[in-house]
């Protein structure tokens, strides 16, 4: 099940963890991205807060946390091979997974349609 | 045009004949390094001093410089720099000083120096000034440290830093620097900083309001007044960004605003080339409740004679070597002299007539997102050109093929698409309508042509360079063996 953020976060949700990053209109918005800065394996996020930073050809962009939780892994692979954001935003391009605090905040989030019609609306 | 590095275009092996004799007595390298250090040959080019000329004329040659070149990156202000200035700072006795000759022989110098705080007081309505600060963002980080130091003797615990959402990136950076997060403030329908959301961004925990006025869409923040009043009623200090300052300069003082703490970028506002990465100096003033933590040494005037000081206990301490660049401040002074309070004003008010002018005549074929008028530098929206496919990024590479340099692009981050055009008021009439002319014909290209666009620019060496690339596997070392 993947949920999405006013900030154009995607997470996948899978029982207790989610995996999380941009989704595919913010990665065009950005442009080309030629470096992620990413949280340490144990870190917390929250929900709303900056967890990192997305840095393109046109500027550096703060990566929100649509959920709250521990960093239990983190797309290494991201520091070698940034343009995967851009390619393959929502599989390859992943950027953490979390231990959630709380699955149900979950409910909190867009759905694929709702985040369709957010952005209609936004243009 | 040159398309090979001189490694490639002139093979040797001997060193370069040409080396003047050092005049230090030889040492033989074996005796002080290891042998399996050492080489017998040495891949130097070698050639001749003709070739030599010809081959760095050519690369000068494509220098785009504002020597050559309209120039107008915003928020840069890129103007035309006096050669009068150049000769002040090449004069023998500026340029040959040593920073650490006695006082008693550099009496002129420092006496320069003085003079310099004391204009830039004048100028901007601060109680004094400190010419140390190498950089913009030097001066920004050093005024946060005092603002830190502030808060700190006074007993008051501080934890963040307010930014409007059109900040420049180094004030986040500064805040952070000084250990103080940043809250965000977003902007109003004008393009202003909005009153109600700073309200509830603000409150006792607030150590300071990081502004620029004019801000980075080059709209003067008119309610000022009511902000700096909101945010000394919580204990927090005004700090001003003095990047737009060429707007102001002769006409309206930060301290007269409410400010606490400014930088000035006189590598900008007064005259100094520059883009290159410096050298720079970003200024700082405060006023007088911030004195004592000024940046150390300082000059002091007593009797006549000027001599260095190690300032206040209080002082934040030495934030570089020596008092600054020197002959930046050379420049600046002669600026200052030379045009006086009336001149100053008189080019801000250019500064502002030129933006205004290139705003209104690229209205009908940009957008521009605060319809109104605006400050030294105009702030354009390539959205409606996107389309065709066409961005930003391809006029700005376009406008190459017309000899202008790119404005700034994709900045400020809240304007889509941005291009953010800062003319100065060196330029002519004649080259604002050049410059207008060429945008024009531009956004026509983007209707009939884009894919000339898309490839542009087309006449220089190298075409387009690939940014993505260039960022995400940066080679800056030559590559024989790779062909590069």
């Amino acid at each position: 099940m993947v949920r999405y953020s006013k900030t154009h976060e995607w997470a996948r949700i899978e029982g207790n963890t989610a995996v999380i990053g941009i989704s595919d209109h913010a990665q065009k918005e950005l442009g080309d991205v030629v470096y992620v800065e990413l949280p340490s394996v144990g870190d917390a996020v929250e929900t709303e807060s900056q967890y990192g930073t997305v840095e393109s050809t046109k500027a550096a962009s703060e990566l929100f946390s649509p959920l709250s939780g521990k960093v239990i892994a983190v797309n290494e692979e991201l520091a070698e091979n940034p343009q995967w954001v851009n390619e393959d935003p929502l599989q390859k391009g992943w950027m953490i997974k979390i231990e959630l605090t709380d699955p149900q905040s979950a409910e909190n989030l867009m759905d694929e349609e709702a985040y369709r019609e957010f952005l209609q609306q936004q243009s | 045009m040159v398309d090979r590095f001189v490694f490639d275009r002139y093979s040797g092996s001997e060193a370069p004949t040409y080396v003047p004799d050092s005049g230090v007595p030889d040492v033989s390298l074996t005796d002080i390094f290891p042998r399996k250090l050492l080489r017998e040959t040495l891949p130097l080019p070698d050639p001749g001093e003709r070739e030599t000329v010809r081959h760095f004329s050519a690369l000068a040659a494509n220098n785009f410089s504002v020597d050559g070149n309209f120039y107008p990156l915003g928020s840069c202000t890129m103007k035309h720099n006096p050669r009068l200035h150049e000769q002040a700072a090449a004069l023998e006795g500026l340029r040959d000083l040593h920073p650490y000759q006695p006082e008693d022989s550099v009496q002129g110098a420092l006496g320069l120096l003085y003079e310099l705080e004391r204009c830039l007081c004048a100028i901007t309505g601060m109680d004094y000034f400190s010419l140390i600060p190498s950089s913009g963002a030097h001066g920004e980080f050093t005024g946060m440290m005092m603002i830190r130091k502030y808060h700190e003797q006074r007993g008051v615990k501080k934890t963040h830093v307010l930014v409007p959402d059109s900040a420049h990136g180094t004030n986040p950076a500064s805040a952070a620097m000084c250990g103080y997060a940043t809250v965000v403030v977003p902007s109003n329908s004008g393009g202003c900083v909005d009153a109600r959301a700073f309200s509830r961004a603000l409150n006792e925990q607030t150590a300071a309001v990081m502004l620029t006025n004019p801000n980075t869409l080059g709209i003067f923040e008119e309610e000022i007044s009511e902000l700096k009043r909101m945010a000394h009623e919580k204990g927090a200090l005004l700090y001003y960004d003095g990047a737009n300052f060429n707007a102001l300069a002769g006409i309206g003082a930060p301290r007269a605003m409410g400010f606490d703490v400014m930088h000035l970028n006189l590598h900008k506002t007064f005259s100094t080339p520059h883009g290159c990465g410096g050298p720079g100096a970003g200024v700082v003033g405060v006023t007088e409740r911030l004195r004592a933590y000024l940046p150390v040494p300082r000059i002091e005037r007593r009797d006549g004679r000027y001599s260095w000081s190690q300032g206040s206990p209080e002082t934040i301490g030495t934030i570089r070597s020596f008092y600054g660049n020197f002959l930046v401040c050379v420049r600046a002074y002669a600026y200052v002299l030379r045009l006086g309070g009336a001149g100053l004003r008189r080019m801000s008010e250019h500064a502002v007539l030129n933006a205004n002018y290139v705003q209104r005549m690229l209205k009908e074929v940009l957008d521009v997102p605060y319809d109104r008028a605006c400050m030294h530098e105009a702030v354009f929206s390539c959205a409606s050109l996107a389309g065709r496919g066409v961005r930003a990024y391809d006029v700005a590479k376009r406008l190459i093929d017309y000899g202008i340099h790119p404005p700034t692009m994709y900045f400020p981050l809240i304007v889509k698409e941005a291009l953010m055009v800062e003319p100065t008021e060196t330029e002519s009439k004649e080259t604002l309508d050049r410059f207008i002319e060429a945008v024009r014909a531009i956004c026509r290209e983007a209707r009939e042509e884009p894919d000339r666009l898309l490839r542009a620019p087309l006449s220089r060496p190298g075409g387009r360079v690939d940014e993505a690339r260039a960022a995400r596997a940066l080679e800056v070392k030559w590559n024989p063996a790779a062909g590069r």
